[in-house]
């Protein structure tokens, strides 16, 4: 994707100004996680409670005596940051039932790390979700356990050399692919999943926005560079985001009430290689396993795309089964 | 505002450890993590705002006369702005 | 005006709960809390009180949800037993903490393995140590008279600590008895709305839970422990509170018969009572019996628990618990180190009894007072005793 064409996604004028997570936060140099949550900052706005679970995010912005919050945030273990979110949420609802608070909306967003989402919270965020709380939880996956030094997660992709993955004399890293969350929200009948990039920040905010709508449960997946982990160099971040779109690793979309949309189309799909090449947790890959790994990425884009061509939306098939006449 | 003791006495420490200055992180200066820094070439410049954006210290701002700057107490110099910058306007020099 | 009922321990604590005017609840089911929480979702459900229900996945997202609850300024309550408690226990030091006035009801039952649903102390045990305020009852009207009071003392500015209420699993939580409920103006009376320290909300955001490192942790954990030995002051005054509204007193330690005694048996929980009737048996017999009990956990009574074992020789400590390949039980273990720097002490006895349910007789409680008199007489001692054990 031509950067020129695309300008428009990334047009700073409609952007809020306002930053709700400061500067002077921690995060590594070239941190794509922060970015990340400083633009979810910017599109939730003033009006929220952020519960964020213990990982990176967590202790580079919350170094007692100092905060780079500006919204209300709280932190209280690493697994439950869904169920923190459910008691805030319960919480608000009832003082604001019983006259206690301001009688308006405060959104509360659930924050994790990959790790805190897909492997150690998924039972939390599985709970969270089904019991319907209206809150939004945002995932920044960015594949590893970083803040405990690279170690491989449920969220890291086949191939990638960690501290628990490394490649070595008869390993080639990672073992595992990909577990797919955002598809695991789907048939949890959350009304809006989507998967997002701070490369594209327009496509983030504007997923941000549709979330925080729904009075109840949503979920984004925000794919997050970590130079650290992925040992890449800290100003190819923004580049590596839109790689992963544009090779079809991590394909932005969203499934509202259950029908599939693209939100960044890409109409030829970059050779995985591209991709990988300038992060060293690739470096030791043969070209007959990233061969392997481009399959299996045609394979599931194409999945992906059969959902985005087939599926109906969920009220719509409510409608033509007649199924509550 | 106030200046804080620190290092706290236990008697003194916020109870639970909350703290209620929001973003009193600004008092924490990251800029002297950076090894190099972004300049600006304002003639190059279209004030698209790409490098605002993208900078993950959230440390770039568009002055008043529409030139955009990173506040050196924060800027960590990943050197993201000035890659994104596609009509060339940041360089990345080092510090020194 | 207060009135007297026939109910269920377990229902009527969750009655004591829904007197309280709470504002959320979340609770898991577990074998013998679930008429807690079953109960207090009835109470819910029929609009007997305004308050949010979380019938949350696991007893981890219990705890966590109601924290969550707890910051934004909710009154909030949650109840488990056993391996719920043990699941808890990541998240428990982390409450105390943050400072946040949390209730939890303990029907207390054996931990596994093996497996066991029945009564003993092993789930509270376990979390003696995580800086929250932990109370035993002994009878029915205890349960109910100390949930109410929990919610003060723990939301009191001076205190700001989660507090739990220990309730002796099926024997106590499934048992009925009588139980005078105060009047609920009285009790809006005692107990007025929380007026909480830190809120989560927009009109004036505050960061919870920050990170601390070793430049500070230090003086938090010192804080922490200063806060809890503190409250006893509060949970005095509470407690003279109740007794001018209704009548009925509380003390950090009870004492039955202990003034004149040579010796004392030392209990925890539901089984005081058991042991009240042995006391009177022993009387009978002639024997200077008599009866401590403590009633407060954390913070630990070391003045009180002296006063009331000053004047006696021998001292039989039970212990529901067992503290694997160390001192014994941990009540006994507490008792000693509380007392070591005393002039006069007694010989102590201790006894681990009741584990997992197993029965004890008021003729247990004589036999195990005799057995410590007669080996007092000859001079022996014992670290401790698996009271009744098979071989």
């Amino acid at each position: 994707m031509n950067i020129i064409e695309n300008f428009d996604l990334y047009a700073p004028r409609l952007v809020d100004k306002k930053e709700y997570l400061c500067s002077g936060h921690r995060a590594c140099q070239g941190c794509g996680e922060v970015l990340g949550l400083r633009l979810l900052c910017k599109a939730l706005g003033p009006d929220v409670v952020i519960a964020n679970a213990t990982g990176c995010m967590e202790i580079i912005s919350s170094m007692y005596p100092y905060t780079a919050w500006e919204v209300p945030w709280i932190h209280v273990a690493f697994e439950n940051a869904a169920a923190v979110g459910s008691g805030v949420e319960a919480g608000l609802k009832a003082l604001r039932r019983k006259g206690k608070i301001a009688d308006r909306d405060v959104k509360v967003v659930g924050v994790a790390g990959d790790g805190g989402t897909m492997d150690i919270g998924l039972q939390a965020l599985s709970g969270a979700m089904e019991r319907g709380h209206d809150m939004l939880f945002v995932c920044l996956d960015n594949e590893a356990y970083m803040n405990t030094g690279i170690q491989r997660s449920s969220g890291t992709p086949m191939g990638a050399s960690t501290t628990t993955s490394p490649a070595g004399k008869v390993s080639q890293g990672q073992k595992t692919w990909k577990k797919n969350v955002p598809e695991i929200m789907v048939a949890h009948g959350v009304q809006y999943v989507a998967t997002a990039c701070p490369s594209y920040p327009l496509d983030f905010i504007n997923k941000v926005k549709k979330a925080i709508k729904v009075k109840g449960p949503s979920y984004i997946h925000c794919f997050t560079v970590c130079p650290t982990g992925w040992r890449s160099p800290s100003e190819m971040t923004i580049k590596l985001g839109r790689l992963v779109v544009e090779t079809g690793i991590f394909p932005l979309y969203e499934v509202e009430d259950g029908k599939y949309r693209m939100t960044v189309e890409v109409d030829q799909l970059r050779p995985v290689e591209d991709y990988m090449k300038p992060q060293g947790r690739y470096r030791h890959l043969t070209p007959d396993q990233i061969e392997i790994i481009q399959d299996r990425v045609y394979q599931e884009y194409n999945k992906l795309l059969d959902k985005v061509n087939g599926l109906h939306a969920w009220s719509d098939l409510q409608y033509e089964w007649g199924l509550f006449d | 505002m106030k200046k804080r003791k620190w290092p706290e006495a236990w008697h003194e420490v916020s109870p639970g450890c909350v703290v209620f200055a929001p973003a009193n992180a600004r008092e924490y200066h990251t800029g002297s993590w950076k090894a190099q820094r972004p300049i600006w070439d304002d003639s190059k410049c279209i004030q698209c705002g790409v490098c605002y954006i993208f900078c993950p210290e959230g440390c770039i701002t568009q002055n008043e006369d529409k030139t955009f700057r990173a506040d050196l107490d924060y800027c960590k110099g990943c050197g993201i702005c000035a890659h994104e910058c596609w009509p060339g306007a940041i360089t990345m020099i080092e510090e020194g | 005006m207060a009135k007297r009922v026939g109910m269920e321990v377990a229902i009527a604590a969750a009655e004591a709960v829904g007197m309280c005017n709470i504002d959320m609840a979340a609770v898991y089911p577990i074998t013998p809390q679930s008429h807690i929480a079953e109960h207090l979702s009835e109470i819910v459900a029929d609009g007997r009180i305004d308050a949010e229900f979380v019938t949350v996945e696991s007893e981890h997202s219990a705890i966590s949800c109601v924290t969550g609850a707890s910051a934004t300024g909710a009154r909030v309550y949650t109840a488990t037993s056993s391996q719920g408690l043990m699941l808890m226990h990541e998240i428990l030091p982390i409450v105390s903490a943050m400072r946040l006035p949390v209730v939890m009801g303990i029907a207390n039952r054996a931990v596994s393995g093996p497996l066991n649903i029945l009564n003993d102390h092993s789930d509270i045990m376990p979390q003696r140590d995580n800086g929250w305020i932990v109370i035993f009852s002994e009878n029915g009207q205890e349960a109910v008279d100390l949930t109410i009071q929990s919610f003060k003392i723990a939301e009191h500015p001076d205190v700001m600590l989660p507090c739990c209420v220990n309730i002796d699993g099926f024997q106590l939580t499934h048992m009925v008895e009588p139980i005078e409920f105060p009047d609920q103006k009285q009790v809006n009376k005692f107990l007025p709305p929380r007026k909480p320290y830190a809120t989560l909300h927009p009109d004036k955001p505050a960061s919870m839970g920050t990170f601390a490192m070793s430049d500070i942790f230090h003086e938090v954990m010192k804080a922490k422990d200063e806060a809890l030995k503190d409250s006893k002051k509060t949970i005095l005054k509470v407690w003279a509170e109740w007794e001018k509204m209704f009548g009925r007193r509380y003390r950090p330690v009870e004492t039955y018969l202990a003034d004149d005694a040579d010796v004392l048996l030392l209990t925890m929980g539901s089984m005081g009572e058991t042991a009240e009737i042995a006391i009177n048996e022993l009387r009978e017999k002639g024997v200077a019996a008599g009866l401590v009990k403590i009633r407060l956990w954390r913070p630990f009574p070391f003045d009180e628990l002296k006063q009331a074992v000053k004047k006696a020789g021998i001292l039989v400590v039970t212990d529901r618990a067992v503290s694997f390949g160390g001192p014994g039980g941990p009540v006994a273990g507490e008792v000693k180190a509380a007392l070591y720097d005393e002039k006069k002490r007694p010989l102590i006895y201790n006894q681990i009894i009741g584990l997992g349910g197993r029965d004890m007789a008021v003729s247990d409680f004589v036999k195990m007072v005799e057995d410590a008199v007669k080996a007092g007489a000859k001079g022996i001692t014992k670290d401790y005793e698996f009271y009744g054990v098979r071989g």
